[in-house]
């Protein structure tokens, strides 16, 4: 199976250098235009403020333009494409329903009364109650527009919730394991906190005994991602919680994972104090090349005070609005609360899709998709464990980390491996993630993969190994049968070009 | 050259001093730009600041790793190496000569005794002893 | 079993991958869960097909009122513009709108030039050296720009314009309460003059109320104290206006939504960003680079990586990780399409229909233009009814304004109580007539609004 890499040259179309495609600039011609918008109106701006600068955007025309964008699309793998078996990415299919439906909403502008956008606040009320249940939370802000701005937001909440007692100053610290995500180390500097690393221990836990050393009264909280990046959940879960609240901090939870406890178990049972969520990775909302996203975080009761503004507010008869609005009412003070994120209710396009996406599988189809998920990944495990060595012992739950140290000794090493994947038709695992683990392959097949394609997956990495023990070399070069070759990705570094120049 | 030079002193974290009267030159050593990769970026202080022995001075990149430079010495910053500025490859190419970063005026000569010798340096790499040239 | 319409796995094909992992059920591989946290009821509801979830969206959605359904002149960041319809069918393609972001850039080239397009489009309308692949939105844009300044002057004070479309200085002040920046907002006519010891003057043009800027002798100052100038824009402002690169900025942020994107009652949209090439490797963000691969053919690849989470945890520019990468992508296709003559049209159809419509409005009883200076597409209505009770009014004749009165300083609502009026070109003659005949009747009537 080869991924359908059709390219079709622009003809005539010259480029300075060999390329699969024109750029728009190499395509433009002085006088191509469309007509989407005319006018012969003339706007009344003064001379001093007047654009005198060129612009010298690329003139073409529709056709060129649909032509173009056709083939940039063709160079591309995708989840309508074939499976990606990122780990801690989950991506599942994207329902085109909840594509339909959330441009039903696309002609609202947030600055709107709360008047005219009933159907978005009761959309958004019902959103934060159906992530509270499954979290076992209390209370959810919609604002952060992913997992990252979400990390962001709860660590904002714990200052405020720790400056509410008068402890801000002396708790500077948050601890995170070492197996976190780079994003939970950078959100806690980005908030002036200084990060502490713990390790992991040998059964993939973290190492409770380091975590309790590391605790004290400097400390304002502990990140946590259950299941870890290592796809194994926390065995002492509720002891790791109880020690960091013995110390006076909180437990964030990196919802990354979320896919392995729907209906399994909530973190609001486990001891987390919070939870962020990545709708675009648990409620199938499409990644869009790298975003958009969205991460609603979940608190419990005690973090409320300190959540962004506003709230939606459900009046008895039935009617939504925001507390903190000036409208017909008088607005709630702000409080406590640390402030605004993104105003109103985040990313809306994104949280209407994973509302629909809920909707459409209702409590029983979001515990099969755990379970699937989670039967998914130790199916595969089973059929790659003959040829791979695994890094840690214990059952995973939907995703696994595999070592391709074994591979290296004999002459490739994981990279080479995730490339070769590329010629087989697939898209690579995550490697070199977590750190902890050397030459890591992080693999999650998610629960919407056929069995055959896990099957066919599985077959083209036991090729692969076989290759690396008779044909190192041939692994090393690979991929052969992309739209491209390997990259200079030192020369792009070193020289970086991050714009068409114009002139040149 | 060798990948470890008998008349160069050595700190834990890869770096090297060569010493010419009070005037130090400071490096990243063959195993570090072994274990880097391919350097694409350096980011060397200005001159005349300080730098502080076993503190951050810099930062050698790589495509997929940023390092910290950590001064092997104390003292004032008198050059910088603007070739590797423009050519970072230099690092990886002659990391002992062309590929050299700062020159330190040192603060205090004594603490040269608290680096590692050409063979301790060996040993801390995992080198078996007696080994010299490439 | 059968819950999920999504999973493909049958019965049989369950019983299958359980016997090769050795189980019975899942439930023994959940060892690890306490057991009382084990199969939580979840009390979210039952499942329905497409049919029924289709229905029950349409039926939320029709609560709503959509902006195209009457007079509709609210905007700011946020525009309701002509959207051609080659967009959504080229930036929705399912290899756009399903694939991930490009770690693996042999299979990702599509997203990878796409988004190298983006950045050189942007680039040339801001006149600015680089932009990266995106952020957030402009709001979050605008807070990691002055990150990004204090980062780079070592400085930690930041002075924001309160002429600064108000959710940004929001969002900024929440962002500045992690590294506890002092954040001091002043009127755009101090910002020159509150340079000293700044990391940045953080200045809009055109500003939330449409008033044109001079950034020029802003940035001036700032450079004079050692500090960074940020321009917060708009895009097709500059098409029209000489652009923050020309005016001496050193950071650029704004909302790409106007281009091509929906307003989707406010996300996702496209937080521009850009910055001068020396300041390059303090940008936070993605950004796609130009490379050759193995053959010598082009291609493109994300670069500068080192800045980011993924690398340097701890010291990274940001965390950010997921972005907005598709609206980037469908910022480019409509700046493809409508090329600078269409940009500049659209552009110049919001500038003539705002000007237009405010000297008719000026003309009412009671009725100012309040702006302090020339505007650019939107501009501010001042009456005797005073804005809260005008919006109102309008909403009840079906007309939609925004509120001056919502526009706060450090977090306290200041002063000013007039509408906004934003135009486009989608404002209709129709919709010009609907708001001078409105607001001359309430002027006249003395109308007061009675839902307090």
């Amino acid at each position: 199976m080869t991924v359908r890499t059709h390219v079709i040259p622009d003809s005539g179309a010259k480029t300075p250098v060999p390329a699969l495609e024109p750029l728009l600039f190499e395509l433009a011609r002085p006088g191509r235009n469309g007509r989407h918008v005319r006018t012969s109106e003339t706007a009344e701006i003064p001379d001093e403020f007047k654009r005198k600068a060129p612009l010298r955007l690329p003139e073409l025309t529709e056709p060129q333009v649909v032509r173009h964008y056709t083939h940039l699309a063709q160079l591309n793998y995708s989840v309508d494409t074939g499976m990606y078996p990122l780990g801690s990415c989950t991506m599942k299919y994207n329902p085109k329903v909840n594509d339909r439906v959330a441009g039903l909403f696309a002609d609202v502008h947030p600055r709107q009364s709360y008047r005219t956008t009933q159907g978005v606040l009761a959309l958004a009320y019902e959103l934060e109650q159906m992530l509270a249940k499954i979290t076992g939370m209390d209370f959810v802000s919609l604002q952060p527009q992913a997992g990252a701005q979400s990390e962001f937001t709860a660590l904002l909440v714990f200052k405020a919730y720790h400056a509410k007692r008068g402890e801000a100053k002396q708790r500077k610290r948050i601890i995170v394991p070492d197996s976190a995500h780079g994003t939970n180390p950078a959100s806690a500097a980005m908030c002036g906190y200084e990060v502490t690393t713990v390790k992991s221990d040998a059964r993939g836990n973290v190492d409770l005994d380091a975590l309790k050393g590391a605790l004290g009264p400097d400390v304002a909280g502990f990140m946590l991602t259950n299941p870890n990046t290592l796809g194994l959940f926390e065995e002492r879960v509720r002891e790791v919680c109880d020690a960091v609240h013995a110390a006076g901090a909180l437990v964030y939870g990196d919802g990354a994972n979320m896919n392995a406890l729907l209906g399994i178990a909530r973190p609001g049972d486990l001891g987390f104090d919070c939870v962020h969520i990545n709708v675009h990775k648990t409620f199938s909302t499409p990644h869009g090349a790298g975003g958009p996203g969205a991460g609603p975080l979940c608190v419990k009761a005690h973090l409320r005070p300190f959540l962004p503004k506003p709230w939606i507010i459900r009046e008895a008869d039935g009617l939504y609005h925001y507390d903190t609005a000036r409208e017909d009412r008088a607005p709630a003070p702000q409080g406590d609360s640390i402030g605004t994120i993104k105003q109103r209710l985040g990313n809306f396009g994104v949280l209407a899709r994973a509302y629909t996406y809920m909707k459409t599988l209702g409590e029983e189809g979001l515990v099969e998709t755990g379970r699937d998920a989670i039967l998914s990944a130790n199916y595969l495990l089973a059929l790659l464990r003959p040829a791979y060595d695994v890094a840690f012992e214990r059952p995973p739950m939907h995703e696994f980390v595999l070592s391709a140290l074994k591979q290296k000794k004999q002459g490739a090493s994981a990279l080479d491996i995730s490339k070769a994947l590329l010629d087989e038709g697939f898209h690579s695992p995550t490697v070199y993630f977590p750190l902890i683990v050397p030459e890591a392959m992080m693999i999650e097949p998610t629960e919407t993969e056929p069995t055959e394609t896990l099957d066919a997956f599985a077959a083209a990495m036991l090729r692969i190994a076989e290759r690396v023990k008779t044909d190192p070399a041939a692994v090393r070069d690979a991929p052969r049968s992309t739209p491209l070759r390997r990259l200079d990705e030192v020369g792009a570094a070193r020289k970086p070009v991050l714009r068409y120049k114009i002139d040149a | 050259m060798s990948a470890v030079p008998d008349d160069l002193r050595y700190s834990k974290e890869h770096e090297w001093v060569r010493l010419e009267g009070d005037t130090a030159t400071i490096g990243i050593t063959h195993f570090a730009q072994e274990q880097l990769g391919d350097v694409v970026f350096v980011e060397l202080p200005e001159k005349s600041a300080s730098v502080r022995q076993f503190a951050s001075l810099g930062v050698v990149e790589s495509v997929k790793a940023a390092s910290d430079i950590y001064s092997p010495i104390s003292g004032e910053v008198v050059e910088r190496n603007v070739k590797v500025i423009e050519k970072p490859e230099l690092v990886n190419t002659s990391p002992y000569e062309q590929g050299w970063l700062v020159k330190v005026k040192l603060a205090d000569k004594g603490e040269i005794n608290k680096l590692l010798s050409a063979e301790d340096y060996r040993a801390h790499i995992g080198e078996t002893a007696g080994a010299g040239g490439d | 079993m059968g819950n999920n319409p999504y999973s493909p796995h049958t019965d049989t094909d369950r019983a299958a991958m359980l016997e090769r992992v050795g189980v019975r059920d899942i439930d023994e591989l959940l060892g690890a869960i306490p057991k009382d946290a084990r199969h939580p009821k979840l009390g979210v509801g039952a499942g329905l097909s497409e049919m029924e979830v289709q229905a029950h969206l349409e039926g939320l959605a029709k609560m709503n009122t959509n902006a195209g359904d009457g007079p509709f002149f609210i905007g700011g960041s946020i525009q309701r513009r002509y959207i051609p319809a080659a967009v959504p069918v080229l930036a929705l393609r399912g290899e756009f709108l399903t694939a991930y972001t490009p770690y693996q850039p042999e299979v990702s080239q599509g997203t990878l030039q796409a988004v190298f397009e983006y950045q050189s489009l942007m680039a040339e309308l801001l006149a600015m050296d680089v932009v990266n692949s995106s952020m957030y939105d402009g709001g979050s844009a605008t807070a990691e720009a002055a990150f990004m300044a204090v980062r780079v002057t070592g400085r930690h004070k930041v002075v924001v314009s309160t002429d600064v479309d108000f959710t940004y200085r929001r969002t900024l002040r929440t962002y500045g309460r992690g590294p506890g920046l002092e954040i001091v907002e002043v009127p755009t006519a101090k910002l020159a003059s509150s340079a000293e010891g700044a990391a940045c003057l953080i200045v809009q043009h055109p500003d939330a109320f449409g008033t044109l800027v001079g950034v020029r002798a802003i940035a001036e100052a700032a450079h004079a104290a050692g500090a960074l100038c940020v321009q917060v824009t708009e895009p097709h402002a500059c098409a029209l206006l000489e652009p923050p690169g020309a005016l001496g900025a050193d950071i650029v942020v704004g909302e790409g939504q106007p281009l091509g994107i929906t307003m989707s009652y406010g996300g996702p949209h496209l937080g521009i960003f850009a910055c001068r090439e020396a300041l390059v490797r303090q940008m936070p963000g993605r950004i796609a680079g130009q490379t050759v691969d193995a053959n010598g053919t082009r291609g493109f690849v994300n670069t500068l990586q080192t800045r980011e989470q993924h690398i340097r945890r701890e010291k990274a520019t940001s965390n950010i990780c997921t972005n907005e990468a598709l609206a980037a992508i469908t910022a480019a296709v409509y700046m493809s399409l409508l090329g600078p003559e269409g940009l500049r049209a659209a552009a110049r159809a919001g500038v003539a229909r705002a000007h237009a419509l405010a000297k008719r409005l000026a003309a009412l009883p009671g009725c100012t233009i309040a702006n302090d200076g020339p505007f650019f597409d939107r501009f501010t209505l001042r009456t005797e009814m005073g804005g809260w009770d005008l919006r109102n009014a309008l909403i009840a004749r079906g007309i939609q304004v925004e509120v001056t009165a919502s526009h706060f300083v450090a977090g306290r609502r200041e002063g000013r109580d007039d509408i906004i009026v934003q135009c486009t070109e989608l404002t209709t003659e129709a919709d010009a007539d609907a708001l001078v005949d409105a607001v001359a009747q309430l002027s006249r009537s003395g109308e007061t609004v009675v839902t307090r």
